[in-house]
């Protein structure tokens, strides 16, 4: 199993080194770091900005590009939050904690040296977990039949919508709002056009980038103008010398990483618990095995190192599912499926067998990208310290103008520029009544799958609705998702002491 | 009881749901639904509109359980009519000035009108900023990524 992972892989590597996609995952790496120092724009916005751009090129480009921007922004939301304090990235949330104390001991840059390492141990901890992990997942996940895939497709989405921030319920609400946005369009089967209220742009569905940049883009726009506070940059004079950490901070942080890498690979695998709840989880461990949990807050170099190294290799992690058996664990990893679709690649346990060359060159362009990132961050850091010092002003007028012509270039129509509009306007007065967008893209994504694979398992059983229960393995998933709602109503009714406790206020947010 | 009830966020997110879900479900029923075996194109919405009504009525129902949080409030603190405004206004002025006059107008107004939603901004500072990301933005797109859309066009 190991030689043929390992020739796979040197397949992939011959994949990821060709020129072209070489570039698109510099371009990639690249463009995710920048923005990811850049307060108020996210790795989604960006992704789904990038997007149409991306149809003109091959798909193994354009994937790796998309991916680029995902992981690379984690590495430069960790500047942002180190230095200045800022979680505008909420895995990074917990960074700040032990971050900025540090920064205002004069050990930012320490800190900064210990994040690209941990960072470096965590995805490469993520991709092994992929080489080995991803093909095993396939040669299950190929046995399965209709029944099997939509109970596991509605595992997938019960754990994206009630595990992720905010209130379960809300959160299956807007899967439910996804799904149904996914239904516009014509029917698969019959051609009838559904809640398409008679406008023919509306018969070939709602296109993906209106709905992400109007979510991503225009409502956290809405939701952000004029409330960034003006950076302090007072601490954020950190030179290229200043990242060598000292060895006794270097001794401390190896154990405080190779944990957080573990608890990071093992939130990965669950759907809807991505890189947040990971780094959260990774912190809280450190604090209660460390010798000294009192000093925790005041600038630890292991509350640096734990989270940072969870949250790269759950990121990497979250590619699992994703890849292996075309089920997105959030909103970024629909979004990437969604390239996929548009693309013309259907996702699916079928995905490695039949497009070798977008897996593993994907997973070798993981590598490639990370120790690019290694090379960008680690001489380059007092430019994008600078960069943290553009404005919002400039930036989200900017950002709306690459937000009109992606959407309107996905089809040349402007209809599609009203769509995002409304679906801004929409988003925005749902983020005021306390719902979290990001499940709706995933019930977008899994949508028009999830109703084929009904229709065809209550076809195959004679309408006999039991076929979930009477099937093993999808006996199995229907019973996971009865116990993730029974746990739900538990936690609800009696909040266990250690998530009320340990909740770092920048969480509750 | 029914005076603080007006004030919970739960209360309009149950409420909206609610009503969402009874809209799917009586417009689905307009489709075919056929049986379980061969399901017409109603049935799916069907479900998932029940589905969403039960919801929402949860989520009102956790509206009535919960006391009023002291400081609940539906609108943010810090109203930003203006701001809002302009985010709109841009992309809206952008498929106006498109469809009339071209590339380089819907842009520079995208940028110019949304610009001017920030407090800081000013006339002056928002129309450079406009002429800055017009510049690049349409050699980009028009010339680079040869987008089928006119630099300059009369529309009318």
């Amino acid at each position: 199993m190991i030689s043929t992972a390992l020739t796979d892989l040197w397949y992939g590597f011959g994949v990821a080194l060709e020129p072209h996609n070489l570039m698109w995952c510099f371009i990639g790496v690249l463009v995710g770091n920048m923005v990811g120092v850049l307060p108020g724009m996210g790795p989604l916005a960006t992704i789904s900005i990038l997007l149409p751009l991306t149809f003109g090129i091959k798909p193994v480009g354009a994937i790796l590009m998309l991916s680029g921007v995902f992981y690379g922004a984690q590495y430069g939301g960790a500047i942002c939050s180190i230095l200045l304090n800022l979680p505008c990235h909420p895995p990074h949330a917990v960074t700040c904690l032990d971050g900025f104390p540090l920064t205002k001991k004069g050990r930012g840059g320490a800190a900064l040296g210990i994040t690209v390492i941990s960072s470096f141990v965590g995805a490469s901890w993520g991709i092994t977990e992929m080489i080995f992990l991803s093909p095993v997942l396939v040669t299950v996940a190929l046995k399965f039949g209709p029944a099997e895939i939509c109970s596991l497709m509605l595992l997938g989405l019960l754990a994206g919508s009630t595990l992720a921030r905010g209130s379960p319920l809300k959160g299956v609400a807007m899967t439910l709002c996804g799904l149904l946005l996914g239904i516009v369009g014509s029917d698969i089967e019959t051609g009838t056009p559904r809640f398409t209220f008679g406008i023919p742009n509306l018969f070939d569905g709602v296109e993906i980038v209106a709905i992400a940049l109007g979510l991503f883009g225009i409502a956290e726009f809405m939701k952000s103008v004029n409330q960034l506070s003006e950076v302090d940059t007072k601490y954020t004079n950190v030179k290229f010398k200043d990242l060598r950490p000292t060895k006794d901070e270097l001794r401390r942080s190896w154990g405080a990483m190779f944990r957080g890498t573990i608890i990071g690979s093992l939130c990965a695998l669950i759907p809807g618990t991505g890189p947040t709840i990971a780094s959260f989880i990774s912190y809280a461990t450190e604090k209660k095995i460390s010798k000294t949990p009192e000093l925790f807050g005041t600038g630890m170099i292991e509350g640096v190192a734990c989270p940072e190294a969870s949250t790269h290799s759950s990121v990497q992690g979250d590619f699992i599912p994703t890849m292996s058996l075309g089920i997105p664990g959030d909103a970024v990893m629909a979004l990437i499926l969604g390239a996929l679709m548009i693309q013309g690649i259907v996702p699916g346990p079928q995905l490695i067998s039949e497009h070798p060359d977008i897996f593993w060159g994907l997973v070798a362009s993981f590598w490639i990208g990370n120790i690019m990132l290694v090379v960008l961050n680690v001489p380059m850091i007092g430019l994008w310290v600078k960069l943290l010092t553009i404005p919002y002003r400039y930036l989200y007028p900017s950002a709306l103008f690459f937000v009109c012509i992606g959407v309107y270039s996905t089809n040349n129509d402007m209809f599609q520029v009203g769509e995002t509009i409304i679906i801004g306007l929409v988003g925005y007065l749902l983020l005021l009544l306390d719902f979290h967008p990001a499940p709706v893209l995933l019930g977008f994504v899994l949508g028009p799958r999830f109703e084929e694979n009904f229709r065809r398992a209550m076809l195959i059983s004679r309408g006999d609705a039991l076929v979930f229960i009477k099937h093993p393995i999808s006996a199995v998933f229907v019973g996971l998702c009865v116990l993730l709602i029974v746990g739900q109503i538990y936690v609800r009714l009696r909040p266990p002491k250690v998530l009320a406790e340990n909740l770092p206020p920048v969480m509750a947010e | 009881m029914f005076d603080t009830l007006l004030h919970k966020r739960d209360f309009y997110a149950g409420g909206i749901m609610t009503l969402l879900g009874a809209g799917v479900t009586l417009n689905s029923m307009s489709y075919n639904t056929g049986t379980l075996m061969h399901m017409g194109p109603g049935m799916f919405p069907f479900i998932l509109g029940v589905t969403l009504t039960f919801i929402g009525v949860l989520i009102f129902g956790t509206a009535i359980v919960t006391p009023l949080e002291p400081d609940e409030h539906i609108l943010p603190r810090n109203k930003e009519w203006l701001g809002w405004f302009c985010i709109l206004a841009g992309p809206v002025l952008f498929i106006i000035m498109g469809h009339f006059f071209g590339m380089a107008a819907a842009t520079f107004f995208c940028v110019f009108v949304s610009a001017l939603g920030d407090r800081q901004s000013t006339w002056k500072s928002s129309a450079l900023l406009g002429l800055f990301i017009t510049i690049p933005g349409c050699l980009l797109f028009s010339y680079v990524l040869q987008l089928p859309f006119p630099l300059f066009r009369w529309g009318f």
